[in-house]
């Protein structure tokens, strides 16, 4: 059920303005409202969870969650995602970190900003977004719209600035019709808040329920095969404790963790959200992330310190603090533990993790954007980017 | 929690402060506030029905009657014997099965993923089902479904739990002998409405029975011992604990609030009637576990949670305190959260036998005793930390600390609150219109649009091929076979209930945009 169309599309050397048209349709799992809106729908929504949090087991509701934007609104965060003219020098777009051919993340340990720079950590997917209340690694951003401006103007990723930013897409003649379009109750030139409010509106539409996984939350016991059954039992067990923190339906419960995860040789410690909450404790955690899709999205941890699964599955069976430096004193979550997990149910978690594979409402990326520029990455950038010095491994 | 009393100094300076103005009694004895249990108020309890049922819910709970949330079990039973395998007896049941395990010896994990379960041990002339982990099966018993019940087996050697649940609504834990299990004897979390009663849990190394994020919850006439902590109630609000017999443990009954959990309060809370005693047991708690730090020695230990009400306890020989009360910032083990209130608010102690507790102290509770200008060898109950709105009855009864600034309560009884517990709830219906078009959105418009291409036929194609008939669209959605050379094949949608099918194929051909 793969999107066929969604890589590598032919670049068109001149787009025209009549090229572009914002569907009227919602994605794939949203219903078109009658005010006009698109609201979720799932079969988790059959579900109750415990006050409403969308923690839990098998078949519980999913958390709270963003949604009832325009068909209109998403459709233009779907353009302004994949068009380089967001960065300060159009070489890169939201997609260049966020790639639909890398799980919404880029496959790198660390992601490579504007000019080749380090931008620090590693590319969060962006599947489920929407149902997250917290977002980047340490967790500094409350809203979709708060999260998408620290890409574009951080001088490591994108580059940008307010001014240079409006200044293009106000000089743009498609964007400014495709803006009143979307904000039709909008005057005046195009600001940040609209450009924030789109790129939020297409990420709420990044949905993954429909995995083996879900198959076998909902009811359908064949779902799964022994072996990976055998790795739910695992996962969810009080010996490797996983879904204590990656918790169903999500994977995630949401909370900042402190694992003790290493940084890879030669890179500094990084503090983590204890700059972002003032908290000593806290040093070195970070955002528990969602399992959806883990294998489309190595390597892992906020580091990408670990190239596959099985390596990252085996950090956590040598034992708490096992790779805590020496001068780090750090207060490690209190699941962390030391499982001692055998050969076999290390093999059989990875199997697991697998089940949770789903891309089916992968985005299309549109063929042209109405910059002109090639769409999601510039051939540019490819060029100036420094090699990735890290080899991925493979699970199985 | 043996940095629990580190600020002992400053805090009993800043509570002399506090203490005049609410309990004028100190200065002389003759101000002695005694208090008839039989005078005083009822508590009115901290859970509110609320909803279409709220006055059934009302009225069945005030009735004290309600003992099985699980509703009345169905008609279909299988046995299970020596030699076979419950887990397959669970795999080949329909929801409402009853699984009967006869007396013999077990080795497996049982997990239960379907609702409405029930796993009923046979005990023959003192003979138990018994399950055996042999220290190499994580856990024994693992649901997820609601409605579960599971009663008269007999767990020991698992690394994790005895009986873990996750997420399982209305189930009820009764009549279990679980040794020797690992991390938690019983625990369920993230459920509501549960009953854990009448088990024996022993040598558990963190808590023996443990409620973790669960609301409406009912533990009653347990025997927990020989573990790091008895009872536990964490993140979780409405719980009723009581006629326990906790003994020869770390810590005996807690009730906390561990920060960094998505759910994040402690609330409303009632230990009662339950003996807790010699809970002096060496604490072999995991390092970095929350437990690890509750001095052995603990009777009851409130940490964060609100709401809690102490009554009719025989709470005797706990060395180091019978009754702690503190914060997150006094306790050792303990991360923060900024969305965790850290004090334990509204702490109501109302009459409690206490005998011999506190005779072999930790220094800081020395300490804090000094500093009240009382040096005897005993201490009943200590508070450092906040903890706003708490009451105390009949304190003069008591060798206490830190609770001079705790006003008397405005009731002395929670008898009338008979239980949190809900009435079964049954299962939500979903109307088959709203089922179909669920999965029609969450499913098929990946692949269809109305009137267009996709990955496969337009919908308005599909409506004029079967119009009549959503059985045939229902049918062929199991079973797909390539009918057109220009598509890929449609892969199998065989994982949905026929009904589902069914309601999405009615869903599909009234879609009109």
């Amino acid at each position: 059920m793969a999107l066929a169309a969604t890589l590598s599309p032919a670049p068109r050397a001149v787009a025209t303005d009549a090229d572009f048209e914002l569907s009227a349709r919602c994605p794939p799992s949203f219903e078109l409202t009658a005010r006009g809106a698109c609201e979720f729908r799932d079969r988790y929504q059959f579900y109750d969870s415990l006050q409403g949090r969308g923690v839990g087991g098998t078949r519980t509701s999913l958390p709270p969650h963003r949604d009832g934007f325009t068909p209109a609104e998403i459709d233009l965060g779907r353009y302004l995602f994949f068009d380089p003219i967001l960065s300060g020098d159009h070489t890169m777009s939201c997609a260049s970190c966020h790639r639909p051919d890398k799980g919404l993340a880029d496959g790198r340990p660390r992601s490579i900003g504007i000019a080749g720079r380090d931008a620090g950590r590693a590319a969060p997917t962006l599947w489920n977004v929407a149902f997250l209340e917290r977002l980047f690694w340490d967790a500094r951003a409350e809203s979709l719209e708060a999260q998408a401006t620290g890409p574009l103007f951080s001088p490591v990723e994108m580059g940008n600035e307010p001014g240079r930013l409006l200044a293009s897409l106000n000089g743009n003649a498609t964007y400014r019709r495709l803006f009143r379009q979307a904000f039709p109750a909008r005057t005046g030139a195009i600001d940040v808040d609209q450009v924030g409010r789109a790129l939020a509106a297409f990420e709420s539409t990044l949905v993954s329920f429909n995995s083996r996984y879900d198959r076998y939350a909902h009811g359908y016991a064949t779902a799964l095969d022994e072996r990976e059954i055998e790795g739910l039992n695992v996962f969810r067990s009080f010996v490797a404790r996983c879904s204590e923190c990656h918790t169903p339906p999500l994977f995630t419960n949401g909370e900042v963790a402190v694992i003790g995860a290493p940084e890879p040789r030669g890179r500094a410690f990084d503090v983590g959200a204890e700059k972002t909450f003032d908290a000593p404790k806290l040093r070195g955690g970070f955002k528990v992330p969602t399992l959806r899709n883990v294998a489309r999205t190595a390597p892992y941890m906020h580091s990408g310190v670990f190239g596959t699964l099985r390596e990252t599955v085996e950090f956590y069976n040598k034992g708490r603090g096992n790779a805590v430096p020496e001068d780090q004193a750090l207060y490690l979550h209190w699941h962390i533990s030391s499982p001692n997990l055998t050969e076999r149910e290390v093999e059989r978690l990875v199997d697991f993790l697998q089940t949770l594979t789903d891309e089916t409402f992968l985005p299309q990326v549109p063929a042209r954007v109405p910059s002109g520029l090639p769409p999601l990455d510039n051939p540019v950038r490819a060029a100036a980017a420094p090699r990735n010095p890290h080899t991925r491994g493979v699970d199985r | 929690m043996n940095r629990i009393m580190t600020a002992v100094l400053p805090l009993a300076a800043a509570l002399a402060g506090l203490a005049g103005g609410l309990y004028l009694g100190r200065a002389s004895k003759s101000d002695v506030v005694i208090t008839d249990k039989g005078s005083g108020a009822q508590y009115s309890g901290g859970f509110r029905a609320e909803g279409e049922r709220a006055d059934e819910v009302k009225a069945a709970m005030a009735a004290g009657s309600i003992k099985n949330v699980a509703g009345p079990a169905g008609e279909a039973v299988v046995v299970v014997r020596d030699g076979e395998s419950i887990l397959q007896a669970v795999k080949n049941a329909a929801p409402g099965t009853t699984i009967r395990v006869m007396p013999g010896t077990y080795h497996e994990t049982v997990y239960i993923d379907k609702d409405d379960i029930r796993i009923i041990g046979v005990i023959e002339a003192g003979r138990r089902p018994v399950l055996d982990g042999r220290k190499k099966l994580n856990d024994a018993i693992l649901y997820s479904g609601n409605d579960f019940v599971v009663e008269n087996l007999e767990i020991r050697n698992y690394k994790g739990n005895g009986v873990m649940g996750q997420a399982g609504n209305n189930f009820e834990i009764r009549n279990n002998v679980v040794v020797d299990t690992g991390v938690y004897g019983i625990f369920p979390q993230l459920g509501q409405n549960g009953v854990v009663e009448h088990n024996v849990v022993s040598g558990i190394a963190d808590a023996a029975i443990y409620v973790g994020m669960s609301d409406n919850i009912h533990v009653a006439h347990n025997e927990v011992f020989d573990s790091v902590a008895g009872i536990e109630i964490e993140n979780s609000r409405h719980a009723i604990v009581e006629n326990n017999y906790v003994h020869d443990n770390a810590g005996g009954l807690l009730a906390f609030v561990t920060p960094g959990l998505p759910i994040k309060t402690t609330q409303d809370v009632i230990f009662r009637n339950n003996f807790v005693v010699d809970n002096n047991h060496v604490n072999f708690g995991a390092p970095g576990s929350t437990v690890s730090g509750i001095p052995s020695g603990t009777g009851m230990l409130i940490m964060a949670a609100d709401d809690v009400v102490v009554e009719g306890n025989v709470v005797s020989n706990n060395k180091v305190a019978g009754i702690i009360i503190t914060d997150h910032g006094h306790a050792a083990n303990i991360t923060v959260d900024p969305e965790s209130e850290p004090n334990s608010d509204r702490v109501r102690l109302l009459d409690n036998v206490m005998l011999d507790n506190g005779y072999d102290t930790i220094p800081e509770g020395k300490a804090l005793l000094l500093a009240e200008g009382k040096g005897g060898k005993a201490l009943d109950i200590v508070r450092v930390g906040p903890s706003p709105g708490s009451c105390i009855v009949n304190r003069h009864q008591y060798v206490t600390a830190g609770v001079g600034d705790f006003a008397e309560c405005d009731f002395t009884s929670t008898a009338n609150i008979a239980t949190y517990l809900l009435p079964p709830v049954p299962p939500r219906r979903i109307d088959p219109s709203e089922r179909g078009k669920v999965a029609y959105l969450g499913i098929c418009s990946g692949c269809h649009i109305y009137n267009g291409r996709m990955i496969g036929p337009p919908v308005q194609v599909i409506q004029a091929l079967y119009l009549d008939n959503p059985q045939g669209i229902a049918d062929y959605i199991a079973r797909p076979v390539r009918k057109r050379p220009d598509y890929p094949e449609m892969p199998p949608q065989d994982y949905l209930d026929p009904d589902t099918r069914l309601a999405v194929a009615r869903y599909m051909l009234q879609v009109r945009n």
